[in-house]
C-alpha cells in the first residue's frame, strides 16, 4: 500500500499496549486501515480525537514515534477472475510468487444478504462418504463444522469432501495451519489437478495470530464476487476458526474488555454468526457452502468456542475414533446436518430418512448394551445383536475411508437390519419395509 | 426545535454524540454519515453527552459526524397491512428494499400507502371512545381488522364524525374525535406506538383459563400452554427448539402468529418464506402466510436491531390482541436477545452481573414476558398473546443467567434433553423435568375436563407418574443389570416406553404424524393407559422387551396414518390381538 501525497503523517503515539496502539489524529474513520511503521493496523475505537488502532502482526518494537498513516478505508481485496489458483497471506497479499491481482477493489466483511433475497438451499453435495451423506446430508449454502480433537484427520477429511464435492472454487482460508498443512492442502490439491480452481488465504504458526482476524473475510468476499457475480457454487473451507477465535480473545483482551465465558469476549456469538452466515444459496445458482474446522480440546464441545459455533451452524460434523474397529468415524450422535431434510427423501431415495434414523437408534441401542457389559451384566439376545450390527455399521458405513453412492448406503444398511433383527425391531414404516427388506 | 448534536466517539456501534439541547433516554437519533441517515436509540445519558446504540454497521463513520434528535422512542408503524409482511428488527419492509445486499441506512414503509382497503364503521357519531375502541374495520387478507382510536389518546373522546363505508388508504382520515376539553384530534387507519411501552388499552388481564392447542403431542398432552399464557423452550444446539417452534407455528390454533428470528439463522426464515405461501393452514384450509407475521433480525443483522426485533414482535401482538384477536408471538432465541444486551453493557463499561450479563437482565426478561396475556378489551371482547419463546444457554448448561432469569417468568418450562436428541427421541422435550404451571390451576383443569374428559387431567397425572417411574426402574436395571430385578420392572419400563414412543416422540416431518388434535391425543393416550392397566403375563424378562417392541411398532404405523382411517383401525385391531394374547388371565 502505498502513502499518496494528501495523506498526513502522525508520529505521535500516546500509548501502546500487545496489540493495539492509541495515537490523536483527525478525520479517522471507524474500522479504517492504517500502517503504522508499514504494519498493517486498523481503527477499533475513536474517542474524541484519540485514535485507537489494532495492529495485526503485534507492536513488538513499535516506537512511539512510528509513522502513522490512514488509508481512509476499510480492508479490501481486489478481485476477479485472476485469484484462481493463487495463493495469499491474510492482507491478500500473493505469497507465491505471483504478481499482485488486479480487479474490482472491494471492501472485505461487507453487508450481509437481504434475507428474502436467499433462496432455500436443495442442492444435495455427494462426498461418497455415508457418514456425511446418510447420516448428515450436505447442501450447497450450507455451513457446517468439522468437531474434532486436534489429533484426528479432519484436514484430510475436508480436503477429500472439497474434492469430491464438484465446486467451481474451492476457497481455503488457513488461519494458524501448520506449514506441513499447509503444504499438505497444496499438494493435495496440485495432485488433484485441481489448482486452478482453489484460491487460498493462508495464515500459518509462522504469522503474528491477529493476521487470522483477516483470513474468513478475504476468503468470504472473494466467495462473493464468484457466487453472487459469476454464479459459481463455492465451497469455502476455514481450518482452523478455533484459532480464529483465540485471536479474538487475543485483541479483545488487550483492549480491556470484560470477558465472558471461558475468557472469550462476549460478542463471540455475533462475530462468528457475521462469518458463517455469508453461506448462501442466491436464486440465479451461485452458492456459498462452509466447511469449516472447529478443534475441541479433549471432546469438550461445551467450550465456548465450540458450543457458539454450534448455535450458529447448521450442524456439526464429529470426527471420533472407534476403537471397536479402530478406524476415524463420524460419530452419528454428535453428529448433524440440519439441512439434510430438505434432501433426504426428496433428492434421494424415499426410504433414506427411516433407514438413517433406525440405523442410528440401533447402535443407540449398541452403545447401552456396552455400558451394560462395562457394568458387569449379562447381555440378553437382542444386546448381543445390536453389539454385533454396531461393529459392521461402524466399519460398513460410518467410518471416513467410505466412498460409495448413496444407494449402496441405504441397500447397506437394509442388509444389516435383516442380517441382525426382525422386521419389528427396526421401526419402518411397513411400506418401506415391505419394498425393501433383503428377500432372500 | 429539534435537539442536534455532533459525533465524539465510536466504539463498534456505540456512538457518543455530543448533544446541544435535551435528550430523553431511549430517544431516536439519526446520525449522517456519507449522506446516510443511520438509527441510533439513546441507551444512556451523562451530561450533554448521549451513548446511543446505532442499529447498523458504523464502519467509515467519522467524529464530528452530525446527528437529530427525533424527540420519539423507538416506534413501529400500525395499521392494515401487517399481516402476510416480512419486516427485519425495525419493522422495515424486507421485500421492498431493493438489491441483494442489505443497504445501511435503508429504510422502507412497513405498511403500503397506496394500498386501499374497504372501510366499514363500527363506531357511530356520538359514541364516547378511548385508546383502542373500535372505530371500524377492513378486511386484511381474511382477517377483520379494527381501526382503533389511537393507543396514544388519553382519557375520552365523543366521536365527532366517521366516514361513510367505502374505500380508503391508510393515511385517509376515517374519523374525527373530541376530547373533554372541546378539541377535535383526526384519526387515520395507521397510528405509531414506542416498542419498549406495553400497550395497555385493555380493561383487564385475567389468569389464563383456556389452553392453546399446539398439535405437539408432548406439550398439549403433558404439559399445554394456556392462551394467553407464556413458555419458553430452553435447550442445548441442535436438540430441536426451532424445529418445535415451526411445528407450533404451523399447527397452533391462533388467529395471528408472529415469527420473531432474533439473532439466528437466515436460512431457518428462508425456510418460512418459502414453505408457509404453500403449507396449509390445519384449521382454516387458507395458506399459513396468510395468518403470519415475520420479524427478522438473523444474526449477521446489526445487534442493536436484534433488541429491538422481540419489542417489535410483541408491540404488533398487542395491537392485534387489541383487535380481539387470538395471536401467538413466537421468538428464536431470546438469549441472543440478551447477549445484545450484554454486547452493549460490555461496550458501556457497566459493571457485568453474572456471566458479564447486565444486572438488570432478570427484570428485562419478566417485563417482556408480562405483556403476554390474556385480556377483556373495554368493549368486553377478549384478546390474547401467548407466547413461546426459546433460550440457548451456554454450553447446554441450565444454570446460567437467561436460563434462570427466564424461568422466573415463564410458565411453561420445555427443556430439550441432550440424551433423547442424540437418540433421535424427538420432540426432546424432557417430560419429568419439564412442566406447565397451567396443569396446576383449577380453572384450567375444570378447562379441561368440559372440553376433553372428565378423566382427562387425572389420566394426564398418571401418564406423568407412570413416566417417572420408568425412568426410576430403568436406572434400577442398569444398576442390577437385566435379571438383577423383578419381570414386573421390565414390564414397568417398558409401559413407559410406551408413552415415549407413542405418545411424546412425534415425527416433524410426516405429514401426518406432525400435528395431532386434541381428540386424537385423547384416543392415543386412552390407548397406551389401557396398556398400563393390562396384567401380562411374562416367563422371563427376555419375553418382555420383543413384546412391547412390536407393540411400539404397531402403534408407530397408527401415529402414521388418517385418524380413524381404515388402516388405523386395523393397526389397532392388531393390538388388541397382541394384548389378548399375552394378557394374564
Ligand atoms: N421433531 C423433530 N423431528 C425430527 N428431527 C428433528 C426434530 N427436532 C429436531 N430435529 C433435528 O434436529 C435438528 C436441529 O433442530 P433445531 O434446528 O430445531 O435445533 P435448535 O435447538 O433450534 O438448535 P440451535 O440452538 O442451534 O438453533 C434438525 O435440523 C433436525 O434434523
Ligand atoms: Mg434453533
Amino acid at each position: 500500500m502505498e502513502t499518496t501525497a494528501f495523506q498526513k503523517i502522525y508520529t505521535k503515539i500516546t500509548q501502546i499496549t500487545k496489540a493495539t496502539c492509541s495515537l490523536k489524529a483527525e478525520g479517522v474513520g471507524y474500522e479504517e486501515i492504517a500502517t503504522v511503521n508499514g504494519r498493517l493496523a486498523q481503527v477499533v475505537k475513536i474517542q474524541g480525537d484519540n485514535v485507537t488502532l489494532q495492529i495485526f502482526s503485534g507492536t513488538e518494537g513499535i516506537p512511539t514515534n512510528a509513522e502513522v498513516v490512514f488509508m481512509g478505508k476499510a480492508p479490501t481485496i481486489n478481485v476477479s477472475d485472476e485469484l484462481a489458483g493463487r495463493f495469499f497471506n491474510a492482507y491478500g497479499d500473493p505469497i507465491d510468487g505471483g504478481p499482485a491481482v488486479e480487479g474490482k477493489e472491494v471492501e472485505i466483511g461487507g453487508p450481509s444478504v437481504n434475507p428474502v433475497r436467499r433462496k432455500q438451499p436443495s442442492e444435495l453435495i455427494p462426498t461418497g462418504i455415508a457418514g456425511i451423506d446418510l447420516n448428515n446430508t450436505l447442501v450447497t449454502g450450507q455451513k457446517i463444522p468439522f468437531f474434532a480433537d486436534p489429533d484426528q484427520p479432519f484436514n484430510q477429511v475436508m480436503a477429500m469432501v472439497a474434492l469430491r464435492a464438484k465446486a467451481d472454487k474451492i476457497i481455503l482460508g488457513g488461519m494458524g495451519l501448520s506449514n506441513d498443512d499447509y503444504l499438505f492442502f497444496k499438494n493435495i490439491f496440485e495432485n488433484a489437478g485441481a489448482l486452478d480452481r482453489i484460491i487460498s488465504f493462508i495464515n500459518t504458526t509462522e504469522n503474528p495470530p491477529v493476521e487470522r482476524l483477516l483470513i474468513p473475510d478475504m476468503a468470504l468476499t472473494t466467495a462473493e464476487y464468484f457466487a453472487h457475480e459469476k454464479h459459481q457454487k463455492v465451497l469455502v473451507l476455514l481450518t482452523d476458526m478455533t484459532l480464529y477465535a483465540d485471536a479474538l480473545s487475543i485483541v479483545s483482551n488487550r483492549m480491556d474488555q470484560i470477558p465472558s465465558k471461558d475468557s472469550m469476549p462476549g460478542s463471540l456469538y455475533s462475530d462468528l454468526a457475521k462469518i458463517y452466515e455469508k453461506a448462501v444459496q442466491f436464486p440465479e445458482g451461485g452458492s456459498i457452502t462452509i466447511i469449516a474446522v472447529t478443534t475441541l480440546s479433549g471432546g469438550d464441545i461445551t467450550h465456548a468456542i465450540p458450543d457458539n459455533t454450534g448455535y450458529i451452524t447448521e450442524g456439526q460434523l464429529f470426527l471420533r475414533r472407534d476403537t471397536d474397529i479402530g478406524k476415524v468415524i463420524i460419530d452419528p450422535f454428535r453428529s448433524l446436518s440440519r439441512l439434510k431434510q430438505l434432501v433426504i427423501g426428496k433428492q434421494t431415495r424415499e426410504d433414506h430418512p427411516q433407514v438413517m434414523n433406525a440405523a442410528i437408534r440401533l447402535f443407540a441401542d449398541a452403545a447401552n448394551a456396552k455400558t451394560k457389559l462395562e457394568n458387569g451384566f449379562d447381555l440378553n439376545d437382542y444386546d448381543e445383536r445390536t453389539l454385533k450390527y454396531a461393529k459392521e455399521y461402524s466399519r460398513e458405513l460410518l467410518a471416513i475411508d467410505i466412498n460409495v453412492e448413496i444407494d449402496a448406503m441405504l441397500d447397506t444398511g437394509w442388509g444389516l437390519f435383516a442380517k441382525y433383527f426382525n422386521k419389528s425391531e427396526i421401526g419402518i414404516k411397513d411400506a418401506l419395509v415391505a419394498k425393501y427388506w433383503p428377500k432372500n | 426545535m429539534a435537539t442536534n448534536g455532533k459525533v465524539t466517539g465510536i466504539i463498534a456501534n456505540l456512538v457518543i454524540v455530543e448533544a446541544d439541547g435535551p435528550v430523553s433516554q431511549n430517544e431516536i437519533c439519526f446520525i449522517r454519515h456519507k449522506g446516510v441517515d443511520l438509527m441510533a436509540e439513546v441507551i444512556k445519558i451523562l451530561g450533554n453527552k448521549a451513548y446511543t446504540q446505532v442499529f447498523e454497521s458504523t464502519r467509515g463513520l467519522k467524529v464530528g459526524s452530525d446527528a437529530v434528535f427525533m424527540n420519539h422512542m423507538l416506534e413501529v408503524t400500525l395499521g392494515p397491512g401487517i399481516l402476510s409482511r416480512n419486516y427485519d428488527g425495525l419493522q422495515n419492509d424486507l421485500d421492498k428494499m431493493k438489491g441483494v445486499f442489505l443497504k445501511r441506512g435503508e429504510y422502507t414503509d412497513p405498511l403500503n400507502p397506496e394500498a386501499e382497503w374497504v372501510f366499514t364503521a363500527i363506531a357511530k357519531q356520538g359514541d364516547k371512545v378511548e385508546a383502542g375502541s373500535w372505530l371500524g374495520e377492513v378486511i386484511e387478507g381474511w382477517m377483520p381488522h379494527k381501526i382503533m382510536v389511537p393507543f396514544k389518546f388519553e382519557g375520552f373522546y365523543t366521536v365527532k364524525s366517521i366516514v361513510k363505508n367505502g374505500t380508503y388508504k391508510t393515511k385517509d382520515v376515517i374519523a374525527v374525535v373530541t376530547d373533554s376539553k372541546g378539541k377535535d384530534f383526526e384519526v387515520t387507519m395507521t397510528q405509531k406506538w414506542p416498542v419498549k411501552v406495553p400497550i395497555r388499552a385493555y380493561k383487564e388481564k385475567p389468569r389464563p383459563f383456556k389452553i392453546m392447542e399446539t398439535g405437539v403431542r408432548t406439550m398439549d398432552t403433558l404439559n399445554p400452554l394456556a392462551e394467553g399464557g407464556t413458555g419458553f423452550i430452553p435447550g442445548p444446539f441442535g436438540c430441536g427448539k426451532t424445529v418445535l417452534q415451526h411445528a407450533v407455528s404451523q399447527q397452533a390454533e391462533a388467529d395471528m402468529i408472529i415469527v420473531t428470528a432474533c439473532g439466528e439463522r437466515a436460512n431457518e426464515v428462508v425456510e418460512i418464506f418459502t414453505e408457509f405461501p404453500e403449507l396449509d393452514d390445519p384449521r382454516t384450509g387458507r395458506k399459513l402466510m396468510e395468518r403470519t407475521t415475520i420479524i427478522c433480525n438473523t444474526s449477521n443483522m446489526p445487534v442493536a436491531a436484534r433488541e429491538a426485533s422481540v419489542y417489535t414482535g410483541m408491540t404488533i401482538a398487542e395491537y392485534y390482541r387489541s383487535m380481539g384477536l387470538k395471536v401467538l408471538l413466537l421468538a428464536d432465541s431470546t438469549s441472543r436477545w440478551a447477549q445484545a444486551l450484554r454486547e452493549m453493557s460490555n461496550r458501556m463499561e457497566e459493571l457485568p452481573g453474572p456471566d458479564a450479563f447486565p444486572m438488570d437482565l432478570p427484570a428485562i426478561i419478566s417485563n417482556f414476558y408480562s405483556r403476554a396475556g390474556f385480556v377483556y378489551l373495554n368493549n368486553g371482547q377478549t384478546g390474547s398473546i401467548t407466547f413461546l419463546g426459546t433460550v440457548s444457554p451456554a454450553g447446554g448448561n441450565l444454570k446460567e443467567p437467561v436460563t434462570e432469569s427466564t424461568k422466573k417468568a415463564a410458565r411453561c418450562f420445555y427443556a430439550l434433553n441432550q440424551e433423547r436428541a442424540d437418540s433421535k427421541r424427538y420432540p426432546a422435550i424432557d417430560p419429568i423435568d419439564s412442566y406447565s404451571k397451567y396443569l396446576e390451576y383449577p380453572e384450567i383443569q375444570e378447562y379441561l375436563k368440559n372440553t376433553i374428559g372428565a378423566d382427562w387431567v387425572d389420566n394426564v397425572t398418571l401418564a406423568k407418574d407412570i413416566l417417572l417411574r420408568g425412568k426410576e426402574v430403568s436406572e434400577q436395571i442398569n444398576i442390577l443389570g437385566d435379571d438383577g430385578v423383578p419381570i414386573d420392572y421390565h414390564e414397568k419400563y417398558w409401559k413407559a416406553e410406551v408413552i415415549d414412543f407413542v405418545v411424546l416422540q412425534q415425527d416433524a416431518f410426516d405429514s401426518i404424524d406432525k400435528s395431532t388434535p386434541f381428540e386424537r391425543q385423547k384416543f392415543m393416550l386412552e390407548q397406551v393407559l389401557d396398556i398400563y392397566k393390562t396384567d401380562f403375563d411374562f416367563k422371563s424378562f427376555e419375553e418382555v422387551n420383543p413384546f412391547f417392541k412390536s407393540i411400539i411398532n404397531t402403534f408407530k404405523q397408527m401415529n402414521y396414518a388418517e385418524f380413524k382411517s381404515e388402516k388405523f383401525n386395523g393397526y389397532l385391531e392388531q393390538i388388541k390381538n397382541k394384548i389378548n394374547e399375552r394378557k394374564a388371565v
